[in-house]
């Protein structure tokens, strides 16, 4: 069900990503301030960028599953917010060797984006022990599914708020925009940006399916045992991942 | 609905004044923790910037205090069940539960301020109370708000004590920051400054973002 068209879209995102770090490391110009180390720039930024529209989707599926009640729905904001949240980590570790080797500490506390990025992190850090913590499926999955709205409608408040609170704003080497890029970066990091995008989805994919594939497996092997005699039923195991 | 929300208020009023549980809770807390920084900083006065952080997280520890304690009756003695029951919009809950915990805010506050600039604060405090109820209003209306909906989402997890400070703590930082940022020049050394607009903005857009999210799903977390 969630198995279908994964082969093209795994060979479109391997050919992107090497794509990508080709271009990165053979085609775009080294900064003319921050040589080699600003490379990281085209991990760093696609990184945080996908991870906060993931969160954002997490989001819209929780609205979905709370207008239709389909489970399927909290299923894929799950997994949404799983992978954005794995993502996140890897936008804070880069951001932090990115701003020690360009500003010489591991941690900035005036560079807005990053501040918010740490915010937001925190906050979706407690979406597993909170699923964790509710026992009843059913209530597991309404109850993640507003505190994803929540969240994803915090995610450009805290921005916003954050980038009001620097009073001189840092300067920037690069804008996000690519409004004082070269445009040979700017092709580079939009080659990456599309990468990283297809990365997600590719693993969103796998992750669905992998966990769909879970449960029709151990629905039928509770079907087998059933039909024994001493048919002993194995509970599911409770977790912090939806159950159909 | 205005009923409804009348009666909520009336029997959590009347809960609290026969338990004293939240608001007494709220303010010791809170004088507790003005000793705290006074032997943690190292200081027998403060203003501007300390000062709005001292006062700053000393409330919203104490907001998270009182979060814990909303609907803990509820859950316990089977309010819910009972509110479910009756014939009434389940939103005249969120609104009733949101003037309480602001109410209960706006009481802590003024006990609050009154003990800080006895204890702590430096320069003297009259000239920034105008500006100070203003920004402590409109940051009460946003945890009230936020406050509400994370301790409706938490009172029913297994972890409701440990899920609420983690909730709240992150959800309210933008409050936190508009509301020291705003403070820190009216508690200025040498006497208030004016207030800055764009804090304002920031927490009267936070209330009504939040306000209108909460309003729309609430009810989900009710449903049985």
């Amino acid at each position: 069900m969630f198995g279908r068209g994964l082969k093209p879209l795994s060979l479109l995102t391997a050919a992107l990503m090497t794509g990508a770090f080709a271009l990165v490391f053979f085609y775009a110009p080294n900064d003319a301030d921050q040589g080699f180390i600003q490379k990281i720039f085209y991990l760093h930024v696609p990184l945080a960028i996908v991870s906060l529209c993931g969160f954002v989707a997490g989001g819209v599926f929780g609205i979905r599953f709370l207008q239709t009640g389909d489970r399927l729905h909290d299923l894929r904001s799950y997994v949404c917010i799983h992978l954005s949240l794995i993502l996140a980590v890897g936008a804070l570790v880069t951001g932090s060797i990115w701003a020690r080797a360009a500003w010489g500490h591991w941690w900035v506390w005036d560079e807005p984006t990053l501040v918010s990025f740490l915010i937001v992190f925190l906050l979706y850090a407690c979406y597993q022990p909170l699923r964790f913590s509710i026992e009843d499926s059913e209530r597991q999955a309404r109850y993640a599914a507003v505190f994803s709205i929540i969240a994803g409608a915090f995610v450009p408040l805290n921005f916003m708020a954050v980038r009001a609170a620097q009073s001189l704003a840092h300067p920037r080497v690069l804008s996000t925009t690519g409004g004082n890029m070269p445009g040979s970066m700017f092709f580079t990091f939009l080659v990456s940006l599309a990468g990283m995008t297809c990365l997600f989805v590719t693993l969103w994919k796998y992750e669905l399916a992998s966990k769909h594939a879970g449960m029709q497996l151990r629905a039928l092997r509770r079907r087998l045992l059933a039909g024994d005699d001493d048919g002993w039923v194995p509970a599911a195991r409770r977790s912090a991942a939806p159950q159909l | 609905m205005r009923r409804a929300v009348g009666a909520l208020l009336r029997k959590d009023l009347r809960l609290e004044l026969r338990t004293r549980e939240s608001v007494p809770a709220m303010v010791l807390f809170s004088l507790g923790t003005f000793v705290l920084f006074h032997f943690a900083l190292h200081r027998d006065d403060v203003d501007g910037d300390l000062a709005a952080g001292i006062l700053w997280v000393t409330l919203l520890f104490a907001a998270v205090l009182g979060i814990n304690r909303l609907f803990v009756a509820e859950r316990e003695e089977g309010g819910f069940d009972g509110f479910l029951l009756a014939p009434v919009d389940r939103t005249a809950l969120f609104v009733a539960k949101a003037a309480l915990l602001f109410g209960f805010l706006a009481l802590v506050e003024v006990a609050v301020v009154a003990a800080f600039s006895i204890l702590l604060l430096g320069p003297s405090p009259w000239g920034a109370l105008p500006g100070l109820a203003v920004v402590l209003a409109l940051a009460d209306a946003g945890l009230a708000v936020v406050g509400t909906l994370v301790g409706a989402l938490a009172v029913q997890t297994r972890a409701r004590d440990l899920l609420v400070p983690l909730l709240a703590i992150p959800l309210s930082l933008p409050l936190v920051i508009a509301g020291s940022r705003a403070t820190s020049p009216l508690l200025a050394p040498a006497g208030a400054e004016a207030l800055e607009a764009r804090w304002l903005l920031i927490l009267g857009l936070y209330d009504l973002v939040f306000g209108l999210l909460a309003y729309a799903i609430f009810d989900f977390l009710l449903e049985e």
